[in-house]
């Protein structure tokens, strides 16, 4: 599973990366983490505000950090 | 503890909350004076009316502040950059620049996000001009401003300070339009095709807003609060001891230059709105007059440098000019207006 930031630099980007680099670690999750900058990359997945949180290319979050426990159930793949 | 009242009675622990929040702000005056006798401080020395005045203040405008962002947090959880996007869809100018400047207000926005957002506006067809006066007053009409001018300066000056921030936003966001300025935007962005993001709009039940109220209490008043304490404590503390008109030669009425050098000053300076609020305070308490420090604050919180070369990935440099220009002079006419008003 991959898992993507979206964000050139905010600080609510880096608070994102870092929780879900946690979470992969914590529960030992077989997902690939990856921070994308730039910006004509992060357009094409059509979001308005940064960060964004995309799985498997799919768009699951932008503009907020969500909860610890939504972001688990998306990195375990059952939502 | 807190958390899991609040989780489980929403509405009513919100209301105990407002309750006790009416309560101790009504016994302010009260609690101020009872700790300035505990402390046995002398009547009426220098230094008694300097704590006086902190010990009121501090708690006086933390209270306003909180109850602000709590209910700024609730009305912009009924708001989305996407929903504001599909609103602007198809204005025309002008309708579209008043509708912008509104959304700008209640739209959660983030200097960081202006890129994106301007994309994602731009290339779903919004004029350039609307798009602009969002941009604008997005972060020029901000809550913490607000509440501090309004506990500290009264509700008309709060007022006027959101309506002529708004006209700037809606005026030159107007020009922009009718100037046609699209050539100077990056030919990229109108090559790029961006995506659309399949993000379900989720149906949120009231008690998530009041979360979220609670949220964004939690978010601005940890960043902000030590501002205000400072902003405060400079003015209890030059209270009395540097002279009344100290800034009045060159920040009072009398100095006409001083409204656009103050937006010169401003402009490449950077700082959040609570930052430059012990500035403001202390120009303030010393005689400048208040459409001046007005225009300084709305030049350091409303352009910013930072901002400006953000966008420099965007727009090329005569739009990036004419931006900055027609909001700096906006800025400059309301401080006039604020000066004449207040005379």
């Amino acid at each position: 599973m991959k898992v993507q930031i979206l964000g050139s630099g905010c600080a609510k980007c880096k608070t994102l990366e870092g929780r879900v680099r946690q979470l992969a670690a914590k529960y030992q999750l077989p997902v690939e983490v990856e921070k994308v900058t730039d910006l004509q990359e992060i357009i094409k997945y059509g979001i308005l505000t940064t960060p964004g949180l995309v799985v498997d290319g799919v768009v699951k979050s932008a503009g907020s950090i969500p909860k610890d426990d939504q972001l688990l159930l998306w990195m375990k793949g059952t939502s | 503890m807190m958390r899991k009242l609040l989780e489980k009675y929403p509405v009513t622990s919100t209301a105990i909350l407002f309750l006790l929040w009416i309560i101790l702000y009504t016994a302010l005056q009260l609690l101020a004076d009872a700790a300035v006798a505990l402390a046995g401080l002398p009547q009426g020395a220098h230094l008694t009316e300097a704590v006086r005045f902190f010990v009121f203040e501090v708690p006086k405008v933390l209270l306003l502040l909180t109850l602000i962002v709590f209910a700024v947090g609730i009305i912009r959880s009924y708001f989305s950059p996407e929903r504001t996007r599909k609103m602007l869809g198809g204005k025309k100018l002008f309708a579209g620049n008043v509708l912008a400047s509104l959304l700008g207000v209640v739209t959660p926005f983030c200097s960081c996000s202006a890129i994106p957002l301007f994309l994602g506006f731009v290339e779903s067809g919004i004029p350039l001009g609307v798009t602009f006066s969002f941009l604008i007053a997005a972060p020029m009409i901000n809550e913490v401003a607000l509440v501090l001018l309004f506990g500290l300066f009264g509700w008309k000056t709060a007022l006027l300070y959101m309506s002529t921030g708004l006209l700037i936003a809606m005026v030159s966001g107007y020009i922009i339009g009718i100037l046609k300025l699209e050539k100077y935007v990056e030919p990229w962005v109108y090559e790029t095709k961006a995506g659309h993001s399949e993000l379900a709009e989720e149906k949120i039940l009231f008690p998530e807003r009041i979360s979220a109220g609670f949220d964004a209490v939690v978010e601005i008043v940890s960043k902000v609060w030590i501002y205000i304490v400072i902003g405060i404590a400079v003015g209890a503390g030059i209270h009395g001891y540097v002279p009344e008109n100290f800034m009045a030669g060159i920040m009072g009425k009398g100095a006409w230059w001083s409204v656009p050098v103050a937006v010169l000053i401003g402009v490449p300076m950077y700082s959040n709105a609570a930052g430059i609020i012990p500035i403001v305070q202390a120009l303030l308490e010393k005689g400048a007059s208040l459409g001046t420090v007005l225009a300084f604050m709305m030049a350091v919180i409303g352009l910013s440098l930072p901002e400006t070369i953000i966008l420099k990935k965007v727009l090329k440099l005569p739009l990036i000019f004419a931006f900055v220009g027609i909001v700096a002079a906006g800025i400059i006419i309301v401080g006039y207006i604020f000066n004449f008003v207040y005379s």
